[in-house]
């Protein structure tokens, strides 16, 4: 088991001050915070084989693909898929989510739940026809032998919700095989051990940015006969096998889908990133996480006027009101000491308008999260009090 | 860094002019619906003047204690001197500075506001 005080050491962003005090850094499931040996892993691409990849035959050009391609195989391993070919590289999630989206879904039936991200709600509404599941029903009312996919997160990003993913796509499987099942991974890959085979699903979305790794890389796992009849999402270099006037044929998966120079640096750092993970382990990870997110629910628990949202058993997220105070004056008095929560409705404002709330503060973790950033944030929760009663 | 200054929380805490009014010339309401900020502002006018004015709504501090000003800064003033408020005059009022974030904000109240004078002037 590590302990996140030592690891804390490899992350340079919490070793600045802001005038004088350290950052109490309680954002990550916006965006990790990322260590020195994924920056350094980026840096070496820019450094040491900066060329673009699939196209020199020179020795730098050769190194630059083989460590892209590599990063592939790891993604794979970690989120347990048979196949390489099956990994997708694509800059977000959201953009994961849109190439399913578009490449499959012409006004089809789609079936989203009412806690998904923005991203996982608002491609499915726009090309779909969509019908929301309020998850207290049962799905045997929603999917129809028309609908075309489930759109469903494995851990909501503001209930923390553990989702029983491979439950859901048996139970959806059974009522229409032909039904397929995407998952927003985004706050479970990095959170906790994922098993793409094992949870059943057609497609899965994450991003790197959540999990360490650089912005501007995300991952769309997909079966590889799904993927092989889809029509290209983006068309341009790199995904080309032959141009002729009249007609084009496109490379095999995972190339296909991954037109133009990619973010060459930001997969590499994934991989550092993936490396990381891994060598921590994905279950001390959950582990941490349980500990630090239990003890942080019992503390907050205890402040008089405070309503935590969503279930005891979480994922590291836990949204909040409190009585006294509006949550963006709560943030903006936790920043005068470099608390960073979020507040808003979290890019899930379906959600907020079905429990009937506008805004919710938000405070996450992650490795490096200790007790004592939930120290603070219950002090600067007593601070805030202070000044609105 | 003072965002919040006494007067913004005491105009938070203790609204001016707060409520409506019998009969008002003008209603508005509006709200930003991610954050849920909302102001509904009424107002009387004769002679071209805000006679009198009133709002309702529910914020965060800075929404609320930027209402509140604005009432008392307004009242009893042409409306063609109102029309000529700006973002940075709404800041110089609550007397505070903003990240870029919170201006938003500030300025709910004066956008309905001015809507509330357009709907006279059409």
């Amino acid at each position: 088991m590590f302990d996140p005080k030592v690891i804390r050491k490899d992350f340079p962003q919490l070793q600045r001050k802001i005038n004088g005090k350290p950052i109490v850094y309680l954002d990550s499931t916006a965006t990790s915070l990322k260590p020195q040996q994924v920056l350094d892993k980026e840096n070496e691409y820019y450094t040491k084989y900066s060329a673009n990849i699939f196209r020199g035959i020179y020795t730098i050009s050769e190194e630059a693909t083989a460590e892209y391609e590599k990063v592939r195989e790891k993604v794979a391993a970690f989120i347990g898929a048979k196949d390489a070919r099956e990994v997708v590289f694509t800059r977000n999630a959201s953009e994961s989510i849109n190439l399913v989206a578009y490449s499959l879904i012409h006004g089809d039936e789609v079936v989203a739940s009412i806690m998904e991200h923005h991203s996982n709600f608002v491609p499915w509404q726009q090309l779909g026809m969509l019908n929301v599941w309020h998850m207290d029903e049962d799905l045997d009312k929603l999917i129809t032998r028309k609908t075309k996919l489930l759109a469903i997160t494995a851990v909501s990003n503001v209930l923390g919700t553990i989702v029983p993913v491979k439950d859901i796509v048996a139970k959806v499987k059974a009522i229409n095989p032909a039904c397929l099942v995407l998952v927003d991974a985004a706050q479970a890959v990095p959170h906790m051990t994922v098993n793409v085979e094992d949870w059943g699903a057609d497609f899965v979305a994450f991003s790197s940015h959540k999990m360490l790794g650089p912005t501007g890389v995300g991952v769309l796992w997909g079966r590889y006969g799904l993927l092989d009849s889809m029509s290209p999402f983006l068309y341009g270099g790199e995904m080309i096998k032959e141009v002729r006037v009249e007609k084009t044929i496109f490379k095999d998966l995972p190339h296909k889908f991954e037109a133009g120079t990619p973010h060459i640096a930001g997969v590499i750092g994934l991989g550092a990133a993936v490396d990381y993970l891994s060598t921590l382990g994905m279950d001390a990870v959950r582990k941490h996480e349980k500990e630090i997110v239990g003890y942080a629910m019992r503390e907050l628990s205890n402040i008089k006027g405070l309503t935590i949202y969503g279930p005891r058993e979480r994922g590291g997220v836990i949204a909040f009101t409190v009585e006294y105070a509006h949550v963006h004056d709560i943030a903006q008095i936790l920043d005068e000491d470099n608390i960073c929560i979020r507040s808003g409705n979290h890019c899930a404002m379906p959600l907020h308008l079905s429990m009937n709330i506008a805004a919710t503060a938000r405070a996450s973790f992650y490795v490096y999260t200790t007790k004592a950033d939930v120290d603070a944030l219950v002090r600067g929760l007593a601070k805030v009090k202070k000044m609105f009663s | 860094m003072d965002i919040y200054r006494e007067a913004i929380l005491d105009h938070y805490k203790n609204p001016r002019n707060f409520g409506s009014l019998d009969k008002p010339d003008a209603k508005v309401e509006e709200g930003n619906v991610t954050c849920g900020d909302r102001i509904v502002m009424e107002i009387k006018v004769n002679n071209d003047t805000i006679e009198d004015i009133r709002f309702t709504g529910e914020g965060c501090a800075i929404n609320q204690a930027s209402a509140s000003m604005l009432t008392e800064k307004v009242k009893g003033a042409k409306i063609s001197s109102v029309m000529k408020l700006k973002t940075h005059d709404i800041i110089a009022m609550l007397g505070t500075s903003l990240t870029a974030s919170r201006v938003r904000c500030a300025t709910l109240p004066l956008e309905v506001l001015t809507k509330a004078i357009w709907t006279i002037q059409k």
